[in-house]
C-alpha cells in the first residue's frame, strides 16, 4: 500500500490488488465476533518510519497512534514487574528484585539509543551491495561506515556482541534479576525460530528500542481501531495520490514473456497489462508461485527454497465480558494498558523452544498480552474487552505435519487460555468468544508462508543485502519489471513502512515507468 | 508516579501553591506559594526550609570503606577525620565526572554519602572482595536543610548538639526530645545552614519540632524555585542542568571533567590510585578546554535593549535552566560557551548565570557578548566573566564557640 502510494503520488497510473475481502494484509482490523474488534494478527506498532507518515500525509488519512505506557510481566500472587514511562517508577519496581539491575536499566538504554541510531541508518535506505565496485554502492557503504566509524571502540565492541550474541546472554552482560530478563530477552526472538540462548537474536532486541512515536524513542502504541487503522490510512494515501484499489482479486501468477514481466493472470484466467509488477508477497510465494520455476535458474530456486521462513507463532484473540485482571494486588488499570507478558525467565521461554524444536507447539508458550481496549474503548462494546495474545512457540512445521494444524488449533488456545489462567484465575468465565490463529491460517488465509509474521527470519543471514538472496536485495528480480516490496526485503518486517517506500524509491529513480 | 516523602504529610499541608515536582521519583515542593520571593529570603535573612529526602543516600560500613571510597572519589577520603564532612565528586576512568554529592564520616568504617543519581550499582561493582557494604539508605532515611541565618538559633531550641562549636562541613550526633538524629553543617545555598538526616520513624517529630521552634526565627518552607537561585548565587553546579552525568551522556561534549566544573580543588590527585587518576593528571598537565564560571549580565545594557524596542526592563520570574549562547566579545557570531542556568539574584541586584566556556576566554574580567531573548527579538548584551561563588557570607563559616 505504501508502495502504491508513492507510485502514485509519483503521478504513476497504479493498481493494487489484493486476495482478501479486507486491505492490510497481517495489519489488519476484523470485527471477528459482532461488536469487537481484532488486530487479528499485528497488533502493535512502533518502527513505522516518522518521514513516511510525513511525506505520505498519512495523519490527514487517519494514522493515528496511541501511545503505550506499561510493559508487565505478572507473577502469581506478586505483583510482578511493571516497567512505565517514569523512570523513577520503573527504578523502584526493577530494584523490588536487583537493585544493582534497577539502575543499570538507565544504562543499558543509553547504549540500545546509540545502537538503534546505527540501525536507523541502516534501514531508513537500501542495503548496499558489498559485492559490486559500482561508485553508488561504494559510496553508500562508506556512508555506512561513516556511521559505525563515529561509534567510537566501546559502542563498535557492542555492536559487534549484539549482532552476533544471543540476547540471553546479551543481557547476561548487564542484568541479574530473571524477572526483568524474561521479557526483555523474549523480544529477541519473536517471530523466530530461535530460543532465547541461540546467537544472533541480541539483534532482535534491538528492533525494541528502534520505534519512534512523536520523537519520543523507543516507544509503543496501539493504531487507533486497531492496526487495520494503518492499513486504510495508507490507502486512503494512494487513493487521494490517484491508485486504484481492487480486493477479492486473486492473482495467480505473474505474466512473464522473454524474462520480463507485462502484469498479472488472475486466478479466473483474466490478465490485466502492466509495464511493471510489484509483488510484497513474500520471496517464496513471489519466487516460486508468481514467477514460477521453470522460469527462475536452479541456483536461485534453491537459494530462495533455503531462505527460512519458518514461522513459530500464533494468535489467540478474545472477547471478554470484563477486565481480565493480571495482578488483583495492583491498584487501578494502567499496569495493563500497555504490553503484558508472560515470560517470567529466561529459562521458560527456553523450555517453551525446547518442545517447538521438535515439533509441537509450547504448552506453556511465551505470550505477548494486549488489552487494546482499556486505551481504545472502540474497539469493544462498553464494559467488555478485546485481549490480543501473540503466541510462540506455535512451530509451523509440527510433527504430524503443517497440514494438521486445524485439528489442534484449539488445543493450541486451550494451551493460551490455561497459560493464563494461572494468573487470571477467572479467565474461562469471561471469553465470549475465542480466535485462534495458527501459523497454518497465517500461510492459507493471510499468505505467509510458513507463517512467518516477518516474511522470512530476521536472522543476520537474511538481512541487509541478503535480504532475501544475495544479488537481488535492491528489490529486484530475475525478472525484469518484477519488483518487490513486502517485509522479505530489506529491512524487513514489523509495521515499519521501509520495505514499501524503499522499493518505490528505488523504482522512481530507475525510470522503468 | 512520584511517591510521597515522610514529611509529605505536613509539606503538603503548607503547600498553598499545589506545585510539585518529580526530584529523583519523590515529590518535592518546586514552591509553597504563588509569590514564592519569600521562600529564597528566608535563606538570606531568616531561615528556609527544604525536604531533602530525595537526594539518594549511602551507608558506607566495613573495614575497607575509608579505602574504597577513597579509591573511587576523587578527593581522598581517608583524609576525613571522625564526624567531618566533604563535598566531592566521582567520575569514570576516562575522567568524566558521574555524580557529585557529600561523604560525611559519621563513625568508625562508616560513611554516608548522598548523590543526585542512584550510585548503588556504580559504587557497588567495585567493590570485589573488599570489607565494604554498601546499604541504600534512600528509602529509610530522610533529609530537611536548614538554611539561612536564623537557622542555628533553630536547632539549639530543640536538641542538645553544640552548635556553636560545629564548623562548616563538620557533622555531629543529636539528641531532641524523644528521638536522635544526625546534623552536617552542609547545605545548597551558600548560607549558614544544616543538613539533618534521621530514620523516617522520626521524620514527624523532627519536622515539628523544628516548625515549632522556627516560628520564633520567621521560618518558612522553602521550595525548589527558591533554592535553585540561592544556588546559583553561591555558584553551586546541578547535574542534570550545568552537567550531565557521564553515565547519561550520549556524546562526548555532554561530559565534563571535575576541572572543567571548577571542581578542581576536590582533586587529590598525588596519590594511590584512584578512578580516573590517569587523566585527570593528563588534563592537569595538558591544561583544560573548558572552565565553569559566574556570568555577570549587564544590566545597563538590557534595559536599553528593552527600551529600544519600547519595552520596560524584564527578568524571569526565579532561576532558568536552559543552554543561553555565549559569544566572543569581538565576533559577535563566534560562540565561545553557553550559560546552562541563571537568575536575578535578589541580594546582589545583578543578572547572573552559571556557564560554561572555552579556557582562552574564562579570566575574570574578560567580557563577552551574552544572548538574550527581548520580546520575541534574539539580542546580545554584554556581559563580564566572574568567578562561579557570587554570595559567600562570612555567616556561613563562622564559628562562634572557637
Amino acid at each position: 500500500m505504501i508502495n502504491a502510494a508513492y507510485l502514485a503520488k509519483a503521478g504513476k497510473k497504479v493498481l493494487v490488488l489484493e486476495k482478501r475481502h479486507v486491505l492490510g494484509g497481517a495489519a489488519v482490523s476484523e470485527e471477528v465476533y459482532p461488536g469487537f474488534t481484532f488486530s487479528v494478527c499485528s497488533y502493535v506498532v512502533s518502527l513505522f518510519r516518522p518521514h513516511i507518515v510525513r511525506e505520505l500525509n498519512l495523519a490527514k488519512h487517519g494514522y493515528d497512534i496511541i501511545p503505550m505506557d506499561a510493559s508487565y510481566q505478572p507473577l502469581p500472587d506478586d505483583l510482578g514487574l511493571c516497567r512505565w514511562g517514569d523512570a523513577s517508577r520503573s527504578r523502584r519496581e526493577i530494584a523490588r528484585f536487583s537493585k544493582k539491575d534497577s539502575e543499570v536499566y538507565g544504562e543499558f538504554s543509553k547504549v540500545m539509543t546509540h545502537m538503534a541510531r546505527l540501525a536507523k541508518e541502516v534501514i531508513d535506505h537500501p542495503a548496499p551491495d558489498v559485492a559490486s565496485i559500482n561508485p553508488k554502492e561504494l559510496s553508500s557503504l562508506l556512508r555506512m561506515g561513516k556511521v559505525f566509524k563515529n561509534l567510537g571502540p566501546e559502542l563498535l565492541q557492542m555492536n559487534t556482541k549484539l549482532l552476533t550474541m544471543s540476547s540471553a546472554d546479551f543481557l547476561d552482560l548487564w542484568f541479574e534479576s530473571e524477572v526483568l530478563k524474561g521479557p526483555m530477552s523474549a523480544s529477541g526472538v519473536i517471530g523466530t525460530f530461535l530460543g532465547v540462548r541461540s546467537p544472533g537474536t541480541a539483534y532482535v532486541l534491538l528492533h525494541h528500542y528502534m520505534g519512534d512515536l512523536d520523537g519520543a524513542f523507543r516507544s509503543w502504541g496501539f493504531a487507533k481501531g486497531g492496526t487495520g487503522g494503518i492499513s486504510m490510512a495508507c490507502a486512503s494515501a494512494a487513493k487521494s495520490f490517484g491508485a486504484e484499489i481492487r480486493t477479492n482479486v486473486d492473482v495467480a501468477h505473474v505474466k512473464i514473456k522473454n524474462g520480463k514481466a507485462e502484469g498479472v493472470v488472475l486466478a479466473n484466467g483474466d490478465e490485466i497489462d502492466s509495464k511493471i509488477v510489484v509483488s510484497n508477497l513474500d520471496p517464496n510465494r513471489t519466487y516460486l508461485k508468481m514467477i514460477g520455476e521453470d522460469n527462475l535458474s536452479p541456483d536461485i530456486s534453491t537459494e530462495i527454497k533455503r531462505f527460512k521462513l519458518r514461522g513459530s507463532s500464533g494468535k489467540v484473540n478474545f472477547a471478554l465480558s470484563g477486565i481480565p485482571n493480571f495482578c488483583k494486588k495492583r491498584d487501578g488499570l494502567e499496569f495493563m494498558k500497555g504490553d503484558i507478558a508472560i515470560a517470567p525467565n529466561v529459562d521458560y521461554i527456553e523450555k517453551a523452544y525446547d518442545q517447538a524444536k521438535y515439533g509441537e507447539f509450547s504448552e506453556r508458550p511465551f505470550i505477548n498480552i494486549v488489552i487494546p481496549s482499556l486505551t481504545d474503548p472502540t474497539l469493544a462494546p462498553p464494559g467488555k474487552h478485546v485481549m490480543s495474545c501473540f503466541v510462540q512457540y506455535a512451530p509451523f512445521d509440527i510433527k504430524e505435519g503443517p497440514e494438521h494444524w486445524p485439528k489442534i488449533a484449539d488445543k493450541f488456545g486451550d494451551a493460551v487460555q490455561n497459560t493464563i489462567k494461572e494468573y487470571v484465575p477467572d479467565i474461562d468465565s469471561l471469553v465470549e468468544h475465542r480466535q485462534v490463529v495458527t501459523p497454518w491460517d497465517l500461510q492459507e488465509t493471510f499468505g505467509l508462508t510458513e507463517g512467518n509474521i516477518f516474511q522470512g527470519e530476521l536472522t543476520l543471514e537474511q538481512l541487509l543485502f541478503q535480504r532475501p538472496i544475495s544479488g537481488y536485495a535492491k528489490y529486484k528480480t530475475p525478472i525484469d519489471n518484477l519488483w518487490m516490496s513486502g517485509s522479505g526485503t530489506h529491512p524487513g518486517g514489523g509495521i515499519m513502512g521501509s520495505p514499501g517506500e524503499l522499493s518505490a524509491k528505488s523504482i522512481l529513480k530507475e525510470k522503468v515507468i | 508516579m512520584p511517591i510521597q516523602t515522610p514529611f509529605h504529610v505536613r509539606t503538603s499541608e503548607l503547600n498553598k501553591n499545589l506545585d510539585w515536582k518529580d526530584w529523583g521519583g519523590y515529590f518535592a515542593a518546586n514552591s509553597y506559594n504563588v509569590v514564592n520571593d519569600f521562600e529564597y529570603f528566608a535563606f538570606r535573612h531568616s531561615a528556609g526550609l527544604i525536604d531533602i529526602t530525595p537526594l539518594f543516600k549511602y551507608k558506607v560500613t566495613g573495614k575497607d570503606a575509608s579505602t574504597f571510597l577513597s579509591r573511587l572519589i576523587v578527593k581522598d577520603i581517608s583524609k576525613l577525620k571522625l564526624n567531618q564532612a566533604t563535598y566531592c565528586c566521582w567520575c569514570d576512568d576516562r575522567g568524566m565526572v558521574i555524580d557529585d554529592g557529600t561523604v560525611m564520616h559519621f563513625g568508625e568504617n562508616e560513611y554516608f554519602l548522598t548523590s543526585a543519581d542512584p550510585s548503588f550499582s556504580w559504587f557497588s561493582r567495585f567493590i570485589k572482595k573488599q570489607d565494604v557494604h554498601i546499604e541504600d539508605v534512600t528509602d529509610s532515611v530522610c533529609g530537611l536543610a536548614l538554611q539561612g541565618p536564623t537557622s542555628r538559633d533553630i536547632l539549639k531550641n530543640i536538641c542538645d548538639a553544640d552548635l556553636d562549636s560545629l564548623k562548616f562541613f563538620w557533622t555531629t550526633s543529636a539528641k531532641a526530645e524523644g528521638f536522635e538524629f544526625k546534623i552536617s553543617r552542609t547545605g545548597y545555598t551558600g548560607d549558614l545552614g544544616y543538613e539533618l538526616w534521621v530514620k523516617n520513624e522520626d521524620a514527624l517529630k523532627l519536622f515539628d519540632a523544628i516548625w515549632m521552634a522556627g516560628q520564633n526565627f520567621n521560618i518558612r518552607m522553602a521550595g525548589i524555585a527558591a533554592l535553585d537561585i540561592a544556588r546559583i548565587e553561591a555558584g553551586l553546579i546541578m547535574n542534570g542542568v550545568d552537567y550531565h552525568s557521564s553515565l547519561h551522556a550520549l556524546i562526548p561534549e555532554q561530559m565534563s571533567t571535575p576541572y572543567e566544573l571548577g571542581l578542581g580543588w576536590t582533586v587529590n590527585l598525588d596519590r594511590e590510585p584512584f578512578m580516573g587518576q590517569r587523566a585527570l593528571q593528563s588534563e592537569k598537565k595538558n591544561g583544560s578546554r573548558w572552565a565553569t564560571v559566574g556570568i555577570d549580565v549587564n544590566w545597563p545594557d538590557l534595559e536599553d535593549l528593552y527600551h529600544k524596542h519600547g519595552l520596560p526592563p524584564h527578568t524571569e520570574c526565579g532561576a532558568w535552566r536552559h543552554s543561553v549562547p555565549i559569544y566572543d566579545k569581538h565576533q559577535a557570531s563566534k560562540q565561545i560557551g553557553y550559560a546552562t542556568s541563571g537568575t536575578w539574584s535578589p541580594i546582589l541586584k545583578k543578572n547572573i548565570a552559571l556557564a560554561t566556556i572555552e579556557i582562552a576566554h574564562v579570566k575574570p574580567g574578560t567580557e563577552v557578548n551574552f544572548e538574550v531573548m527581548v520580546g520575541h527579538h534574539r539580542e546580545k548584551v554584554r556581559a563580564i566573566v566572574a568567578k562561579p561563588q557570587f554570595f559567600n557570607p562570612a555567616r556561613k563559616r563562622s564559628v562562634l564557640n572557637k
